[in-house]
């Protein structure tokens, strides 16, 4: 049967094999020994036609709760956020879907400009000099800043903050094994890091110090007294893991003389889609700038002097230094670049500003009607839109019956630590109506009797 | 600053007063929050992000679409990229509010679908690779490759083999096996190409020893030949304690015709963004999941997804796993897509895929034969390398032939790579291309290749039909400008 993804037919297939000179495709596979010789019929799913396949698949996503069946207060590093109609309509333009890697600026001129903007926007938004086009995602750009720091300052240890996401602590585990890295952890304390703990373990051997701002509790790390110790060992760098949208609010970063600042864009217009493909970003300042992993877009001019962009400065990548490259990665997360730099012309110089400061005041009213309702919020009142609430039983046992009312509740804490049982991470964003979070404390309230 | 004839950036459309957005209104009493924050930690500056409107950022970027080639507009043999049509019905099935709209924090319980999606995907992979459990955590070709690799590492290092420090690596290789193997701790040994294109046993036999972790390999490989000896090198591999590492980049030419592990293979990765269709999306989101034999299967990253009584899981308890690689669960709307893609195509589809896929390279390899020096002479599989020495000599680099075929309205094939074969283009068809459009594709080759030797100026600065001419690279790499500054 003839697929239709598949043109050829029988009389082209004739003329083909014809030019070849042969009379089978099967000679064509000759060359594969026969002891290796795949013998039978794959065992995966019969074909299903468009339709079939189209019903039994909207039924198997129908499974599945989600942000537009429920109401979230879940975030935790994945957030639910305004999504204007035009992100998806613009990375839907199949020119930009269905292209990859620009390799020849000619005939790419649309990505390639994408990017830089893309570059110029993450420039702005975290205050560095240099943004490249893109990672994986936060946590894996986190763990390269990490890696690209031991091999910029030849220093083998890494101080990381427990309040960083704790999947990304994970993954930069996973990450340093192999330059073997050694990761130091340091305490939480009032769910901030523990500065005392920090300059106890700095030393002439650190590489790096590690924190996340606004970090995985919702709290705002003082990155001012953290680059002050910091400083206090001459070549150790500050790496900061940044939501970029509390950058909307915050002071960048960079403005404290950061050297690395990464994230992830997930929150400017991109879905959940269960954890990923979301968007890693990635900025330095200038002196790193040859030592960024991954692509980076440059302004220049073609023969007649016009304005183009071309991939540059590849010579750190493995496709030109092959063993020698700064990293390994080559595929980034482009589609997901342009979706961001849409969201951020959408929301503009204005808006983000507008954005981060309702996420922070709808959640601060949250705060406060869990107060009154008599729970136990946790920490300062410097936090950006998440907070931790205390309960007094097994926060998977309350998401359970909030589920049955509506409502996808908060991370359980307890699974990263287990000092933390019994306590919520609330997420509260800009969407969140004042009627929905009256209505979310009510349930909480039922619940906990 | 901008010129008139440039093209403007959406920062140069900005003015003051003007938004694309409208945000909730705020519902709830309003608060101090400056009241909370030290001075220092509230920003003073605004970001410079553009201020336009939204019909202005649909032109924006509409017009830049206009300036971009992709699969949809034409051609695209870019060879080892798997550049096939990219199914409409996938990106529907992505956008179902119950698999775009997913928390990966919700219980278990509320995201079965989800995961028995994911779980089916493994299974499907499992089948077609031969291996005996994939994760699809990884998030490309070249993160997989690393976690395959952490993985071969976790296994000598079990074995209480702490000296395996080298990773073989043909010197056809793609790049990202030599970094990869680098990231990963390992030294990367080259092993040399015969005279037929293939991996020279000699060499093989040569270069292994006891310091060896893993012969990194791609079957076919990229010239787009079938490693024929591939038992024989598993057994020289194996026979010196070292493990098979597949790159799964080319899996487009064996579907139903060869699994890797039947081949001998410990690790494989595959690139749902090629052979599955992922989108390439401009350079990315890709998903790279990585397949292992039974006895690998304990150092999988974790969590490893299982099912119990129709129940699915993701099981953390993994004392001897690499650990986790990336957040969450991988990129599950490439995995979606791949996997509406591969229950489209059935066993049979996927098996004609290949064939037609290695059909369509070996009639354009054979037609181009006279024009163009054929370094290796024998079938192809799905992709194939010719060389242009021949037009060189006459003053036409690969380079300028492959500008050149721009004007014709085609994505040029992979040129200079590999990195074994003088003036190369390596071009990659696929299977969804008609003979027609093949057909233009080696007409267009041809009359440039004779354009050489007539009029090599008009190849030599070539392209003429495009948005811009070429573009001088040595001033973007030697005065980086990284962004864009306001004036």
């Amino acid at each position: 049967m003839q697929h239709r993804y598949i043109p050829m037919t029988e009389t082209d297939k004739k003329e083909m094999l014809d030019t070849i000179g042969i009379s089978s495709t099967d000679d064509l596979f000759a060359d594969i020994p026969e002891k290796v010789r795949f013998q039978g019929e794959l065992d995966v799913k019969p074909a299903k036609d468009e339709h079939e396949l189209t019903k039994e698949l909207t039924q198997l996503a129908a499974k599945n709760v989600h942000t537009k069946s429920h109401v979230s207060f879940l975030g935790a590093g994945v957030y639910d956020h305004y999504m204007p109609s035009v992100v998806d309509h613009m990375i839907s333009r199949s020119e930009f879907y269905t292209a990859y890697t620009p390799y020849q600026p000619e005939i790419s001129q649309g990505e390639l400009q994408a990017i830089f903007e893309f570059q110029t926007m993450i420039c702005e938004l975290t205050g560095m000099d240099v943004a490249n086009s893109s990672m994986y995602d936060g946590g894996t750009a986190l763990a390269e800043a990490v890696n690209l720091s031991a091999a910029q300052t030849k220093k083998s240890k890494v101080l990381v903050s427990k309040a960083i996401h704790p999947e990304s602590m994970d993954v930069i585990k996973t990450y340093t094994a192999g330059p073997n890295v050694e990761v130091v952890e340091i305490d939480i304390k009032d769910g901030l890091t523990d500065l005392d703990h920090l300059k106890a373990e700095l030393d002439e051997n650190t590489a790096s110090v590690v924190v996340q701002y606004p970090n995985f509790y919702g709290q705002m790390e003082p990155l001012k007294d953290v680059q002050e110790i910091v400083g206090q060992q001459k070549k150790t760098m500050s790496i900061v893991s940044s939501n970029p949208l509390a950058l909307g609010y915050l002071t960048p970063p960079g403005e404290f003389g950061v050297d690395i600042v990464v994230g992830d864009t997930q929150v400017f217009g991109i879905p959940a889609q269960f954890g990923g493909p979301h968007c890693g970003y990635f900025a330095t300042n200038k002196k790193l700038m040859r030592k960024v992993p991954g692509r980076l877009v440059g302004q220049t001019v073609d023969e007649e002097g016009r304005r183009g962009f071309v991939l540059t400065l590849q010579a750190r990548e493995q496709h030109i230094r092959r063993d020698k490259a700064t990293s390994n990665i080559c595929s980034n997360q482009a589609l997901n670049a342009l979706a961001t730099s849409v969201f951020l012309s959408v929301i503009g110089k204005r808006g983000i500003k507008e954005m981060a400061t309702k996420n922070m005041k709808k959640a601060r009213y949250a705060k406060k009607a869990l107060e009154n309702a008599g729970f136990e919020v946790l920490y300062s009142n410097r936090f950006f839109n998440e907070f931790v609430v205390k309960l007094d039983q097994d926060i998977k046992n309350v998401n359970n019956q909030l589920n049955d009312r509506g409502f996808i509740g908060g991370f359980d804490l307890g699974k990263v630590d287990e000092s933390f049982k019994n306590h919520m991470l609330v997420a509260v964003t800009e969407i969140r109506s004042k009627e929905e979070i009256d209505q979310f404390v009510k349930e909480l309230g039922d619940i906990h009797g | 600053m901008a010129k008139e004839k440039d093209f403007p950036l959406i920062f140069e459309m900005s003015k003051e007063g003007r938004k694309g957005y409208q945000l909730p209104e705020l519902d709830v009493p309003d608060v101090d929050l400056d009241a909370d924050f030290e001075e220092d930690y509230i920003r003073k500056e605004a970001p410079e992000l553009p201020e336009v409107s939204e019909l202005q950022i649909v032109r924006h970027y509409t017009a830049l679409s206009n300036r971009n080639h992709g699969i949809d507009s034409g051609f695209y043999p870019l060879g080892s990229c798997t550049m096939k049509y990219n199914p409409k019905i996938n990106e529907e099935i992505v956008r179902l509010p119950g698999f775009s709209f997913v928390h990966p924090y919700q219980d278990e319980e509320t995201v079965q679908g989800a995961m028995e999606l994911m779980y089916d995907l493994q299974t499907s992979l499992e089948n077609i690779t031969g291996m005996h459990k994939f994760t699809l955590q990884s998030a490309a070709g070249a993160q997989g490759e690393w976690a395959g690799l952490m993985m071969i590492r976790a296994y000598h290092e079990a074995n209480g083999d702490t000296e395996r420090t080298e990773v073989i690596v043909p010197d056809s290789a793609h790049g990202t096996n030599p970094a990869s193997a680098a990231v990963a701790g390992f030294k990367a040994v080259t092993v040399k190409t015969n005279d037929r294109g293939l991996v020279d046993l000699d060499d093989l036999k040569r270069v292994v020893s006891e310091k060896t972790a893993a012969l990194m390999l791609t079957n076919p490989n990229t010239l787009g030949l079938f490693e024929e000896e591939i038992l024989e090198m598993a057994e020289v591999v194996h026979g010196a304690g070292g493990r098979l590492y597949y790159d799964g980049a080319n899996l487009n030419a064996i579907m139903g015709y060869a699994r890797p592990g039947d081949m001998g293979f410990d690790v494989v990765h595959l690139n749902l963004h090629k052979t599955f269709t992922g989108p390439h999306g401009g350079g990315g989101p890709g998903s790279g999941p990585v397949g292992v034999s039974e006895e690998m299967a304990k150092f999988l990253p974790k969590p490893v997804l299982t099912k119990e009584d129709d129940q699915f899981t993701f099981d953390y308890d993994r004392p001897d796993s690499i650990g986790r690689i990336k957040p969450y669960y991988g990129n599950f709307g490439i995995n979606v897509r791949a996997y509406t893609y591969i229950r489209s195509m059935g066993p049979d589809g996927l098996k004609q895929v290949s064939e037609n896929a290695v059909l369509n390279a070996n009639y354009m390899m054979r037609r181009l034969q006279g024009e163009f020096e054929l370094p290796f002479d024998q079938h192809c599989k799905h992709e194939f390398v010719i060389s242009g020495k021949k037009q060189k000599k006459l003053g036409v680099r690969t380079l300028d032939m492959a500008k050149r075929l721009l004007d014709f309205g085609f994505h040029p094939p992979t040129i200079y790579f590999p990195l074994n074969v003088e003036e190369a283009m390596m071009a990659e068809p696929t299977e969804t291309e008609s003979k027609e459009t093949l057909d233009e594709f080696i007409d267009a080759l041809i009359s440039i290749s004779n354009e050489a030797k007539e009029d090599p100026e008009i190849v030599q600065e070539a392209p003429h039909t495009t948005v811009v001419s070429r573009m001088d690279e040595t001033l973007a790499a030697r005065k980086p400008v990284l962004r864009y500054e306001k004036e």
